[in-house]
């Protein structure tokens, strides 16, 4: 019997389905352990702040915060201008130029802005985040931080997770503005809008609430880029390419979860009707 | 072994291993206060495993582990944090914080779990380090110092505490002779200064006779203890001809 024989790959498939199911049993378990550690680790810190590591904070402020600003002004930037343009065919079919304002200013606000800002952080912050605790796990750092009677939590997670939060909605806001700005740069330049007549219609549609909507979802995503980056990192093989495999898959990870909350969360505020 | 000393780390039917696979079985062994205990065997017999669940960082399959009397595998989270941090670990590799300075990773369980000022960790922390020949290198990077002083540099750290018990992973293997004898110097001053426990993990004959109080012998093929004694008396008594060998260096080529 050749072992290409139909019983074979029948099994081989039987086998493949079961262990992607163990695997994602495995992430789920992991995941909620994770979890489960921060919120304990979290209510720890809130009652003893001073036992937060703030210079990690700090540190992890500026790696995924202020070095993280140039790249998504300008990605943002272009995205408003690209959306802009792409409105603008549409829109002038119609004689509707103006409305160009609308459509930039909801899209990027809601969903453009945190977006991708979310994804400049999976890819600058969570694949760094997964690549740091892989590695010291490979170095038995790990290991050293619990003989000490440390949590890996408290010392590796929370730093992370709190420069997150803080820096995702910072870098929300900056993106918005300059998606805006893109819009507005078409607008009075191949719509031959008058910039007062963009500016006004924009401000007249746009209420605060709507860009509050979108910092929520920023937050999220922060949340989400955080635990798997970290998730990974501890879940890495304690080999160099271990460390590989798992920084690709925290960013792999992390953008499935930022699409599906992002898709929650988008059905959530149409149905309470924001 | 009859011992009237009280032990400080108690072994009782321990099965360890990964996964699937058992490494060993039904282990068996004290070791007492204020001694130095050498765990011997063959490459790829289970040493580093057992360190590995001695020191909490595994669940054994069965038995039990007792530090300071209580017992690392049947402790909560919390009860375990306290025991760890009653001894110190040093790895094979060091296993210092990459991100932090020397000086910073010999403070860093001072910071944690002390309530000295500013200074006294700084000047602790510099103690330390000149205690294993490092002074002069207080703020350089891990990844600016030779795999031996990483070494040495994770040794500090583990005295930080002064613990009672120190547990140490291969602590020769990579150093030169010289250095690895001055290794072996600063065990024995430990143990006679501080009256601290050591349980070593090593393949270098020279530095077990020197500092050993007693040797266990773990091998592969019957995952147990096949030897537990004083190194000099196992080289020529040892009912078992590969212990013998083994001590004495003739058949077997370590790493
Ligand atoms: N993480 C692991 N997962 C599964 N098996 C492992 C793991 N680490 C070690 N082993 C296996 O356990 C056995 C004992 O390994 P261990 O590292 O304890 O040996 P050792 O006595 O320390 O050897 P050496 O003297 O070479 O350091 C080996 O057969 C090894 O294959
Ligand atoms: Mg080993």
């Amino acid at each position: 019997m050749s072992i290409f024989s139909e019983e074979n790959v029948f099994n081989d498939f039987i086998e493949k389905i079961g262990k992607a199911a163990q695997k994602i049993c495995k992430d789920m378990r992991d995941l909620t352990l994770l979890v489960g550690d921060i919120t304990r680790t979290s209510w720890y810190v809130i009652k003893h702040p001073s036992k937060l590591r703030w210079r990690d904070v700090g540190y992890y402020m500026d790696l995924c915060g202020s070095q993280a600003l140039p790249i998504v002004i300008m990605i943002c930037f272009l995205m408003g201008l690209i959306l802009a343009f792409q409105a603008a065919v549409q829109a002038r079919k119609f004689g509707g130029e103006i409305f160009v304002a609308d459509a930039v200013g909801f899209s990027i606000l809601k969903e453009l802005g945190p977006l991708m800002v979310a994804m400049i952080a999976t890819g600058r912050a969570g694949s760094a985040f997964a690549a740091e605790i892989g590695t010291m796990k490979v170095n038995e750092e790990i290991s050293a931080l619990e003989t000490m009677g440390f949590s890996p939590t408290r010392f590796l997670v929370i730093p992370k997770l709190v420069a997150m939060l803080i820096a995702m909605p910072v870098l929300t806001v900056f993106g918005d503005v300059s998606g805006l700005f893109g819009g507005f740069i078409v607008g009075i330049t191949m719509l031959g809008l008058p910039g007062m007549a963009y500016y006004t219609r924009t401000i007249a549609v746009l209420h605060p609430s709507t860009m509050a909507l979108g910092l929520i979802k920023s937050i999220v995503f922060g949340i989400l880029i955080a635990i798997v980056g970290c998730l990974r990192g501890f879940q890495s093989e304690s080999d160099a390419q271990g460390v590989g495999r798992s920084t690709t898959s925290s960013v792999v990870t992390s953008i499935f979860m930022i699409v599906i909350a992002d898709s929650v969360l988008t059905m959530l505020y149409t149905f309470l009707g924001y | 072994m009859k011992n009237n000393k009280k032990p400080i780390v108690e072994v009782r039917n321990l099965t360890i291993g990964y996964d699937r696979t058992t490494v060993m079985e039904e282990l068996n062994f004290c070791v007492h206060t204020g001694e130095i205990f050498v765990i011997l065997g063959g490459s790829g017999c289970g040493k580093s495993t057992l360190l590995k669940h001695l020191i909490g960082l595994y669940e054994p399959f069965r038995g039990d582990i007792k530090i300071f009397g209580e017992s690392i595998v049947r402790s909560d989270e919390d009860e375990k944090r306290e025991l760890m941090r009653q001894f110190g670990v040093t790895y094979q590799g060091g296993a210092l914080f990459g991100s932090l300075t020397l000086e910073e990773n010999v403070s860093l369980p001072l910071e944690e779990y002390t309530t000295l000022s500013k200074d006294e960790i700084k000047q602790r922390a510099y103690d330390k380090l000149a205690l294993v020949d490092l002074q002069g290198y207080e703020q350089y990077m891990p990844s600016e110092i030779s795999g031996g002083m990483k070494k040495r540099a994770g040794l500090a750290r583990a005295m930080a505490l002064d613990p009672k018990l120190l547990f140490f992973d291969e602590p020769s293997a990579g150093l030169d002779p010289i250095t690895s004898a001055e290794l072996d110097r600063l065990i024995l001053r430990l143990r006679k200064d501080l009256g601290t426990t050591i349980v070593i993990v090593t393949h270098e004959l020279d530095s077990i006779f020197t500092v050993a109080d007693r040797v266990i012998m773990l091998d592969k093929r019957t995952k147990s203890i096949i030897a537990e004694g004083e190194p000099h008396y196992l080289k020529k008594n040892s009912e078992n001809e590969w212990v013998r060998d083994f001590l004495n260096r003739s058949n077997l080529k370590q790493v």
